[in-house]
Order: structure tokens, then sequence, then C-alpha cells
């Protein structure tokens, strides 16, 4: 069952070895002369004020959210799309397409509710 | 056992071809990048090394290795290093699903859709992590960004990815370009097919990419570098390995999913003109070399619209992904699950 996913974990191990290779030769050939002034963070040539570990808008986390729950119902059409043509060989297309059209309905009506919120509105 | 381990070796050796043809990929995408810039903005570009500065890529790469690894104090720095090797494995895996030819392929997956999706959400991680870890403001900045932004446009990709399944009736690459062969000429390409489906994968996937006139997480103007702005040498290397192979793969997807994959165009009345070609290494190799015309074009189209048009606003570009591009896309696999069930009663 997990077979045809072996060249792709041999892909990614191989992905791996590249990466780390690349980290290690840049290790290996480039210099390494640190001093204070260069391990200070870049802010246009200014001494840095204050730290970046910053509280941050909450709209980012809002954003977040909302994808989530968006994300898994897109997941829930994959099967439906899969087996579409199933559906109509069975003669039950309008019974699946009123399910599905229902379904995208709701998820409208959430994504018109978080509009009307204005929980999308990065313009304040 | 013997000959399954004889395969095993096979696998391995065609995955790092595959990884080396990308690695080379990447810089003639730098290099061609570079002198169809200048050509649009009527400048000759890079030209000083060796004949027609073929050789800029080189020099590139040697000048990563050669720099200082400069870690910023404050930073996390097992965190700080990972991310760039988060984001070269991201990109050099997503290539192992790119059906070249007929039957070639790395990993010929039966949820091929599904494992492309979840490795690009993936490279989110690579992208944040570096913002974060970094502890800059601008890279916060920059990370933050594009979290939201990769996380926004993956929707719609998501749906634009569902029409085309809803038309092929599978989720694995090769089943999906075959059946763009049904159409006989060039009808039966999923563009035609599911236009507007095209419309919205090609714009999310400027958008998964970070390329112009989607690229605010690192929008030089107002956040130096983005995300990499404390990376230096080689681990800067590395992001921008990432990206120009991100860019390539992307190239990949779009002609697989819309613009008939590896299909030569015409090419079941060729088939049926010449069927000695039917199963040959011609034919693949024939196929291999359409693919890469068609990538090849896209490849440019990326470069053409990143001097075209400008960049969108932060709050534009939330606008765009979930005002329009979620409800169109929507509507879209809609309307094409109804237009199968239309075609399949006139019997097309």
């Amino acid at each position: 069952m997990f077979a045809e996913f072996v060249p792709l974990f041999i892909m990614i191990v191989l992905a791996l070895g590249l990466a780390f290779t690349l980290l290690k030769a840049a290790e290996i050939l480039g210099p390494s002369r640190p001093n204070k002034i260069k391990r200070t963070p870049y802010e246009s040539g200014m001494d840095p004020v204050g730290s970046a570990r910053e509280r941050y808008s909450v709209k980012f986390y809002l954003v977040a959210m909302i994808f989530i729950v968006f994300d898994v119902e897109v997941v829930f059409m994959y099967p439906w799309a899969v087996s579409f043509q199933d559906f109509i060989d069975g003669g039950a297309f309008l019974g699946v397409m009123t399910v599905v059209t229902i379904f995208s309905v709701i998820l409208m009506v959430g994504l018109l509710y978080d509009i009307k919120k204005g929980g999308l509105d990065f313009e304040k | 056992m013997e000959t399954s381990f004889v395969s095993l070796l096979l696998t391995a050796g065609f995955a790092f071809l595959v990884i080396n043809a990308m690695l080379v990929s990447a810089s003639i995408l730098v290099y061609a990048e570079r002198r169809v810039s200048g050509f649009i903005q009527n400048r000759p570009g890079p030209n000083r090394v060796g004949p027609l500065g073929l050789l800029q890529p080189f020099a590139d790469v040697f000048k990563f290795v050669l720099k200082e690894d400069i870690r910023p104090a404050a930073s996390n720095l097992f965190i700080h290093s990972m991310a760039p090797v988060i984001m070269v494995v991201i990109a050099m895996s997503t290539a192992a699903l790119i059906p070249f030819a007929d039957g070639i392929v790395v990993a010929d997956l039966n949820v091929g859709v599904l494992m492309l999706l979840a490795l690009t959400s993936i490279s989110v991680y690579g992208i944040t992590l570096a913002g974060w870890s970094s502890n800059s403001k601008y890279s916060l900045l920059g990370g933050l960004r594009s979290a939201a932004q990769m996380v926004s446009y993956e929707l719609s990709m998501g749906l634009a990815v569902i029409s085309v399944v809803l038309v092929a009736g599978s989720l694995n690459f090769m089943d999906i370009v075959n059946d763009q062969a049904s159409g006989g000429a060039l009808l039966g390409w999923n563009v035609v097919r599911n236009p507007i489906g095209c419309l919205i994968f090609i714009t999310t996937a400027f958008a998964e990419t970070n390329r112009a006139p989607f690229d605010l997480p690192e929008a030089e103007q107002e956040l130096v570098g983005g995300y990499h702005t404390e990376y230096s040498g080689m681990k800067f290397g590395m992001f921008f390995l990432a990206e120009y192979v991100n860019w390539f793969v992307a190239s990949f997807f779009i002609v697989t999913l819309f613009f008939g994959g590896f299909l030569i165009p015409f090419q079941p009345q060729i088939l049926s003109l010449v069927p000695a070609l039917e199963g040959s290494t011609l034919l693949a190799i024939l196929q291999f070399a359409s693919l890469m015309l068609k990538v090849s074009f896209f490849v440019f189209v990326f470069i053409w619209v990143r001097w075209t048009f400008p960049r969108f606003k932060y709050n534009q570009l939330m606008t765009i992904g979930w005002k329009y591009l979620l409800p169109i896309s929507l509507v879209n696999a809609l309307v094409v699950a109804v237009g199968v069930y239309a075609f399949d009663l006139i019997g097309l």
C-alpha cells in the first residue's frame, strides 16, 4: 500500500542530503569573522529599536482561523470530485448536486458573514 | 527481492537526476530572468561573465558558497538554519510529482494532487519560521504577510484543482494528462474545457510562489528583503534556489493541469497516422520536448508579468483572494460539475 510512496521518500531524503551538503559546503568554504555590529538585526543602518518579538495585528490570527475552517471544507469536496463520474453513471446526479450546492451555500454564507463583520478588512 | 532492489536503485537514480536537472534549471532560470528583464527594460542585462553572460549563474553560485554566513545574535539559531532547508526540500520534492512523459515520473501516486497541495502548504512554514526566527522587524513582517497570503490563495487553488479533478475523475497526474487527449485536437486541454479554473490556478500559482505582482513578502521598497533580510551566504542562496525551483515547478503544474501536460498537440491524430509511434522511445522524447516548450512559455510569462503589473497593496491582495477568487472558484467548480454532466448526456 505504501509502495508507491517510496520514490517520494527517496526524493525527500535526497533533497535533505542536498540541503545539508549546501549548508556544510558554505560552512567549510566560507569565512567566519563575526563581530558584534555584524550580528545586529538590520534596520536601515540605525541601531535597532526594541525587539521584533512584539504583539502583532489580530487580523493575522483571524485569517488563519478562517483558513482552517475553509480548508477543511474544501477537503470535503475532494471525494465528491473524484467520484462524481460514478454518481452520474449511477443516476444520482441531481441528488449529489443538491447536497453539494447546499454545502457550498453554507460555506458562502459563512464567508459573507465574515466579510460583513469586517474580518477580512485590512484597511483600518 | 532482487528485482525490487534494482528498481529501487533505478528510482533513486532517476530522483537524483531530477534533482540535478532542477538545480541546473534554477541556474538557467536566474540567467533567463535577468536577460529577459533586461530585454523588457531595454538594457543589456548580464553580458560580461563568459560569452553573452552565460557563465553568470556559476559566478552567482560560487559567490553564495564563498561568502560568510552571518548569524544574527538575537536569532533562534536552529530554526534560523532549518528554514532554508525546509524550503529547498519542499521545492525539490514537489518535482517528484511532475509527469515528464507517458509513464515517466518519479512518484506516480494515486493521490498526486493531494500530495502536491500538502507539500506546497508546508513551504508556508519555511517562510514564516525564517521571518520569525531572524528577530528582525522586516523579516517578521515579511513572514507574517507571506503566511497570510499563501494561506488565503491556497483555498482558491484547491478549488481550481477540484474543477480539474471533476473533469478527469482522478487525483493521479498521469490520468489527468491522458484525460486531456480525449477531446481530439487541442479541444481536450483543460484550458478549453475549464478556462476560468485555468485563470484562477495561474493567478494562485503566482501568489503561492511569491512572484510579482504578489511579491509582498519580499517587497524591496518597503521590507528590504522581507523574510530573508537577515540571511546571507549559502542560506540566502538556498531561499533563492527554492524560489526559482518553485517557480519552475509551478510552470510544470500549470501545463500539466491545464495545457495538456506532456501531450503533443494533435497527439491522437498523429498516433492514428503513425501507429508505430505508440509506446516508442521517440514518442516519449517528443512528449518531453513538447512539455518543455510549453513550460518555457510559462516561465517566460512569469517574467513578463513581473515587469507588466505593479505590486498589489496588502488590502487589495486580501480582497482579491477572499472576496473574488474564492467565491468565483467555488461557483466555477459547481458549473464545471454541471458541464461534465451535460457533456456526459450528449455523449462527448
